[in-house]
């Protein structure tokens, strides 16, 4: 007979948040392997080095904090912090431009806020904008696609550029992004659909990108089949994405691209199925999910058609972290039998 | 006539293991030699004791009568004599020991002189009620609120709807299962008299969907005054609310009893029992208990109150050692004994060893909303947490910690390990002393006026009175004022008119 008063229920599914964050690592593959297969194995060397790094400091952060450190890095949060950070960054990006990155994400916005659980702000995103804030040029050179590039960078390349310091092959290999080129090209007051016919745009968004979104996409159905992630958040993202996009197209398809290629351009998919999602910093009523998408989609795009970087997506994550008290506060959901309203 | 069911928020699909005990025939427990009988088996007042030590008794013998109206007297589960009125382990999760009453059995179970109450139909509902209170019946399902006092309400509220709930949802739990594919006719008959005693309308009994045996045997009982309703099977569809909402639709008002939506809930082991204290006059003295889990021989007992549960568990060929974790109900809400030597009592419907493995580390929360889906009165389980942990009783009760049946579902789903229902009866505890304390401010705060009140009183009063006095010595200071004036001039006036005299005299 045991000592110890144990309360009630004596039973559990099992679950973990390790399992959780493992399920996630493992969702994100398709989207990786189609990175590596566009843009060569260059992702994977700043994906190790951010998840390196942020294990590092991670464990420094917790001996510093005296918390259990063994129970803590086994959670693997700080593992899908630096995966989700490094997909955000070009594979070219310098190797202290990460390192400063992943600190200021796992430092600064995670355990200054009190660690896991307690972080208002999504780490990974706080720290990708902390380093376009500060690092600005650094941050605009992306692998050109493969059309037109002649050949995809090679693994000595990347190695090369991440590790040195203004490595001259960087120009030939970097090319613009899509959302970067159509908004400097929208600037210049071409048509949209004169910039869409370059050859750097593919079916319905960047060539090569929109395959890695749509990879992303696919292991975020999966999440959402193993439960890991609730079908609210990506729901709203992508259909408020898709419905301000519409909207504007219709009124004047010149100058606003299509809702397609919105969708599957820099982190929308990304964000939908896998920032947005990030339980801690989202909100928690099923209402609040809703809203908590919607405000996202929508933010992203003012930010991508009217604001200063061609993508909104960390932006609207991180305002949209700044509103879930509010929201949360005010989607609660009707208790059973709760009299009035 | 087939009833449109409904559904609750939230809830359970989980592994039922309750083919490893719902197979067999349930068998008599063997006599003890020794019952401890807690003065307290239900809620509400304990009973007090109405025999003493040294007594012969025999067996359905009242040794406890009822207390204040919230109580039911308690009988003696076999004849003997009572060795002992004192402190004895109880299941409780305090662990604390609780007033018991200790019978040593006598061997021979000889039955006190007990009577039945013919024709139940033609008795008046309040009488039966009566019979019903003097048999200890209370709810047996596990509440064990006294059975007649939700008979009264009955009676004072129009009842629309009895429900005779059989849903047992729990893992595990067996008793009532088998006790309705045993003694089905005690239930449905049992069910007809509760009927009676509320007077209701309607009356519906409930199986689960994986109980196909028990509602075989009820279905052939049954007439067109009674309906009989598979419910499915999902955790805590045998919920009191939860119940109420599959079969009605309706949703029993926040801190409200579902008498206020017309409805009265009873238990199928509580309708059997209301049958034998009808019929027969026999009290509840014995249950059926499912022993399960770890346990060699998985089975129901019928068990006489008072028996040991590590007897229960012996009779299933086990020996509990410090490698088990002894519950009493269910895996989901059941409670943890440390201690063995504890009774059966009314309320204990199942006895479950499971390997005590050790409680995996609580993690923080990490907001993923598991516990919001499964959650059946749509409770926000981490805000909860949250408050209760910080002791913000204010926001707690905002946001409805009341409503919290305690069903588990959240801890059970808990990415994180947390043992929620922990922190909410915490909370439950925090705000119910915060009232008791505000209470007792009140009350003191209440009496300091009263006194300030009773002091300003009696200094008005004074105040008043000496005003009065006042007043009225300046009253009688003018008026004699006024007749030393009125004396004076009328000497001077006859003064005045004696000098004219004599003046006039003098002329």
């Amino acid at each position: 007979m045991t000592e110890q008063f144990i309360s009630s229920p004596h039973k559990h599914d099992g679950s973990s948040v390790s399992v959780m964050m493992f399920r996630v690592c493992l969702a994100l593959l398709p989207g990786l392997l189609a990175y590596v297969w566009f843009f060569g194995a260059g992702i994977l060397i700043q994906c190790m080095l951010a998840v390196g790094f942020a294990i590092a400091i991670e464990y420094l952060m917790l001996k510093m904090r005296k918390r259990p450190v063994e129970l803590f890095l086994k959670d693997g949060s700080a593992i899908v912090t630096g995966l989700l950070f490094a997909l955000c960054l070009s594979p070219f990006t310098n190797w202290w431009i990460t390192l400063s990155g992943i600190a200021f994400a796992i430092i600064i916005a995670k355990h200054l806020y009190g660690g896991l659980g307690y972080n208002p702000f999504n780490p990974a995103m706080a720290g990708y904008v902390f380093v376009l804030l500060c690092f600005p040029a650094q941050m605009n050179s992306w692998p050109a696609s493969p059309e037109v590039a002649n050949t995809s960078p090679a693994l000595s390349d990347y190695i090369s550029i991440i590790f040195s310091n203004g490595d001259s092959s960087l120009d030939a290999l970097s090319g613009a992004t899509a959302l970067s080129q159509m908004k400097s090209q929208l600037g210049m007051m071409n048509m949209v659909s004169e910039i869409r016919i370059e050859p750097m745009f593919g079916h319905f968004a960047g060539a090569g990108w929109e395959w890695i979104s749509i990879g992303f996409m696919l292991g975020g159905i999966g999440l959402l089949v193993l439960r890991v992630i609730k079908w609210q958040i990506p729901l709203a993202v992508l259909i408020s994405m898709l419905g301000i996009s519409m909207i504007f197209n219709t009124y004047d398809s010149d100058v606003y691209a299509s809702p397609l290629f919105h969708l599957c351009s820099g982190g929308t998919l990304l964000c939908a199925f896998f920032i947005a999602t990030d339980p801690v910093t989202a909100s928690t009523t099923p209402f609040g999910r809703l809203l908590y998408g919607c405000l996202i989609g929508v933010l992203a795009y003012i930010i991508r058609c009217w604001g200063a970087y061609p993508d909104g997506i960390a932006f609207a994550v991180l305002l949209a972290n700044a509103c879930v008290p509010v929201i949360d506060h005010y989607t609660r959901p009707k208790v059973v039998g709760e009299v009035g309203s | 006539m087939t009833r449109e069911l409904h559904s609750f928020p939230g809830g359970l699909q989980m592994p039922t293991f309750k083919t490893l005990s719902d197979q067999e025939m349930s068998i008599l427990h063997p006599l003890p030699e020794r019952l401890i009988l807690p003065l307290q088996q239900h809620i509400g007042i304990p009973s007090q004791p109405c025999v003493s030590i040294g007594d012969k008794v025999l067996k359905g013998q009242t040794i406890a009568r009822a207390f204040g109206y919230v109580s039911v007297p308690m009988h003696a589960s076999t004849s003997g004599k009572i060795i002992d009125i004192g402190d004895y382990p109880v299941p409780h999760p305090s662990e604390l020991k609780a007033p018991c009453i200790v019978i040593e059995s006598d061997g021979e179970d000889k039955l006190f002189d007990i009577r039945p109450t013919n024709e139940y139909a033609s008795v008046d509902p309040k009488e039966l009620q009566d019979v019903i209170r003097e048999c200890g019946i209370i709810g047996l399902g596990g509440a064990g609120f006294p059975a007649h006092v939700k008979l009264n309400e009955g009676v004072e509220n129009a009842v629309d709807t009895l429900i005779i709930n059989g849903v047992e949802c729990e893992p595990y739990i067996t008793c009532d299962d088998r006790l309705i594919q045993e003694k089905a006719s005690y239930v449905v008959a049992g069910t007809r008299m509760i009927r009676h005693a509320v007077q209701a309308k309607h009356c519906v009994i409930a199986v689960e969907e994986d109980m196909p045996a028990a509602y075989a045997e009820l279905e052939k009982l049954i007439d067109d005054d009674i309906e009989l309703v598979k419910v499915p099977t999902r955790y805590p569809a045998g919920g009191e609310k939860q119940l109420i909402q599959v079969l009605t639709g309706k949703e029993v008002p926040s801190g409200g009893l579902p008498i206020h939506a017309g409805i009265v809930m009873h238990n199928v082991a509580t309708a059997a029992a209301v049958f034998r204290a009808v019929t027969r006059g026999e009290p509840v003295i014995s249950r059926y208990v499912t022993v399960t889990g770890l346990v060699e021989k998985s089975r129901n007992l019928q068990v006489l109150l008072g028996t040991t549960v590590k007897d229960c568990i012996k009779a299933c060929n086990f020996e509990a050692d410090e490698n088990c974790r002894v519950i009493l109900g269910g895996p989901m809400m059941g409670m943890h004994v440390t201690n063995p030597d504890v009774p059966v009592i009314k309320t204990t419907n199942c006895i479950l060893v499971q390997e005590n493995i050790p409680r995996l580390p609580e993690m923080p929360c990490i907001r993923c909303g598991n516990c919001v889906d499964v959650c059946p009165v749509n409770l926000l389980p981490q805000q909860l947490y949250w408050f209760a942990k910080t002791d913000n009783t204010e926001a707690s009760q905002r946001h409805h910690i009341f409503d919290c049946i305690e069903c588990g579902c959240c801890s059970y789903v808990c990415p994180s390990n947390i043992p929620l229902v922990q922190y909410y009866r915490y909370g439950k505890s925090q705000i119910a002393a915060e009232e008791r304390r505000r209470d007792g401010a009140d009350h003191a705060s209440a009496r300091f006026a009263a006194r300030n009140e009773r002091l300003q009183k009696d200094e008005r009063e004074k105040q008043s009175v000496k005003e009065e006095k006042r007043i009225a010595n300046q009253k009688e200071d003018k008026q004699s004022y006024i007749n030393a004036a009125v004396e004076r001039s009328k000497a001077k006036r006859a003064l005045n008119k004696k000098t004219l005299e004599d003046t006039n005299k003098d002329d």
